[in-house]
């Protein structure tokens, strides 16, 4: 199970990697595994505005339907509208090809609330 | 997590050997899934796959009234059973509500095994009591016993085209006389009893072993180690269950419940009214009477969305609720959308269009014939 250094992490299993004022969204490696074989992703539009914790989207496995949840608050720049014709990419590369979308933050100050991969792991361990 | 108070199989270190996840299935620790559902449950459809089914409840009822006892307690004719044979039935209360599916095996005259599922052994086994009671009251000249083996058996399916020559390998029981839904009582791996059932819940052809439990691990090692030359993989909870559903099997709980009449469940089949009188048939017959309302289907999302469990289903124009989905998932073999649900007849036959209810957006959807998967040979 991996958690890079680079990314901050939400208790919903998200990920975001932080560029300026936009961050980018997808889900953790410890979230793909625990769904198993994703089938199905669902994205909001570009520029729809979400408040922090707001449903964005949802992935669904064989067996479960999973919520996505705005780490942030601020509007979407930015979709990945390659990811819906091939879900299983969650799977394979949570980090990278399966980013979700991404967030021109309203409040740049909310990011010291997602933890650090250490700490994430500490949470993710604590779930065992 | 404190597991503490789940039950295990005897296979549980098996389990953990292979990686398998466990997870709480109705208060057993069972593996949902070892490397995925998907890679399993198409190992189970092309080759083989190996599943631990221990937590079924196994029940035996002997004697010289066993076979008119059980004749009363469940739907179908358990008299029309030879030696060796099985069958799938219900069992339904005094409402003609469906207490449990279960399968029943003739190993005498006077000798049934009863296979019920393991969420509700006890109350399965409270209910033959009572039931047990009532039919002695009458038949005082017909006696049985009926005593809950479960903890005394071991239960593994394999299941798929290569199960047969799998299993083969490990008994000198001739396998291929046995036909579907018939059994041998021989040996595996030379010295172990074991019930040989051409039995299963995947669709597809195969076998459940019972054996011994202590015998269970040796057993499923073995099995595991013949069969993985042949492309088998063990197979948890997760494939079982999507492999069920694309044959339209119902599973109680999500299809079956204490208050669903068995003909609107579509298991007419299993339902004899000409055998003479069993637990609930009245009731079953006044209901049919008075006109059944609903029927169980198989149907297919048109649009982008995936149907599941408890999602509400409604009229085409979306105006009218008219059912509830039972079960649903992407089908792995197929990689369509579908669903079993409950709708009102008036929408039951194939080709009807209705929506079905996704996160607040009404999805168009189609009844489809079932199974929603056909094995090619």
């Amino acid at each position: 199970m991996s958690f890079p250094n680079d990314l901050k992490y939400t208790k919903d299993h998200e990920w975001a990697r932080i560029d300026g004022n936009v961050v980018t969204v997808g889900i953790t490696d410890h979230a793909q595994s625990a769904l198993g074989d994703i089938v199905f992703v669902d994205l909001p539009k570009e520029g729809r505005t979400l408040n922090t914790g707001e449903t964005f989207g949802v992935v669904e496995s064989i067996k479960a339907v999973s919520d996505l949840y705005s780490p942030v608050a601020g509007r979407v720049v930015s979709v990945n509208n390659d990811l819906p014709s091939d879900p299983a990419v969650v799977n394979r590369e949570p980090y990278s090809t399966a980013w979700m979308v991404k967030i021109e933050m309203s409040n740049v100050s909310e990011l010291s609330t997602m933890m650090d991969a250490s700490a994430y792991q500490a949470y993710v361990d604590s779930l065992k | 997590m404190d597991n503490k108070s789940l039950k295990r199989t005897s296979l549980f270190e098996e389990h953990c050997k292979l990686s398998g996840r466990m997870v709480d299935f109705g208060g057993w620790e069972l593996p949902v899934q070892y490397s995925g559902v998907m890679e399993e449950h198409r190992a189970c459809r092309e080759a083989a796959g190996l599943f631990d089914v221990s937590h079924m409840g196994e029940v035996h009822v002997e004697g010289a009234g066993a076979e008119a006892y059980l004749n009363f307690l469940v739907s179908n004719h358990v008299a029309k059973l030879n030696d060796l044979q099985a069958q799938y039935t219900v069992m339904c209360n005094r409402a003609g509500g469906i207490v449990d599916d279960l399968v029943i095996y003739r190993r005498a005259r006077d000798r049934f095994l009863v296979v019920v599922n393991a969420s509700n052994t006890d109350k399965d086994f409270s209910w033959m009591q009572e039931i047990a009671t009532e039919f002695r009251a009458t038949n005082p000249s017909l006696p049985f016993t009926i005593t809950n083996q479960s903890a005394e058996y071991t239960q593994i399916a394999i299941q798929g085209p290569k199960a047969a020559a799998i299993l083969q390998s490990l008994t000198a029981t001739p396998l291929s006389p046995i036909k579907t839904y018939w059994f041998a009582e021989g040996y595996v791996l030379g010295s172990i009893p074991a019930i040989l059932a051409r039995t299963g819940y995947t669709g597809e052809d195969g076998f459940e072993v019972y054996v011994p439990w202590a015998k269970g691990p040796e057993v499923w090692r073995a099995l595991y180690e013949a069969g993985v030359p042949f492309g088998l993989k063990p197979c948890g909870l997760g494939a079982r269950d999507t492999l069920r559903l694309e044959m339209k099997y119902p599973l109680y709980g999500n299809e079956l419940s204490d208050t669903t009449n068995p003909l609107e469940a579509g298991l007419g089949w299993v339902v004899k009214m000409d055998k003479g009188n069993f637990v609930g048939r009245e009731q079953i017959e006044a209901a049919k009477s008075s006109g059944l309302k609903r029927t169980l289907v198989g149907l297919k999302v048109l649009d982008r969305g995936i149907p599941r469990q408890g999602y509400a289903v409604w009229s085409p124009d979306g105006s009218e609720r008219i059912g509830e989905l039972t079960s649903g998932t992407q089908s792995p073999s197929t990689g369509l959308p579908v669903g079993i649900a409950y709708v009102a007849n008036a929408f039951a036959k194939v080709g009807s269009l209705v929506s079905v209810e996704i996160r607040g957006q009404k999805l168009r959807a189609e009844i489809i014939p079932t199974p929603f998967y056909k094995r090619p040979y």
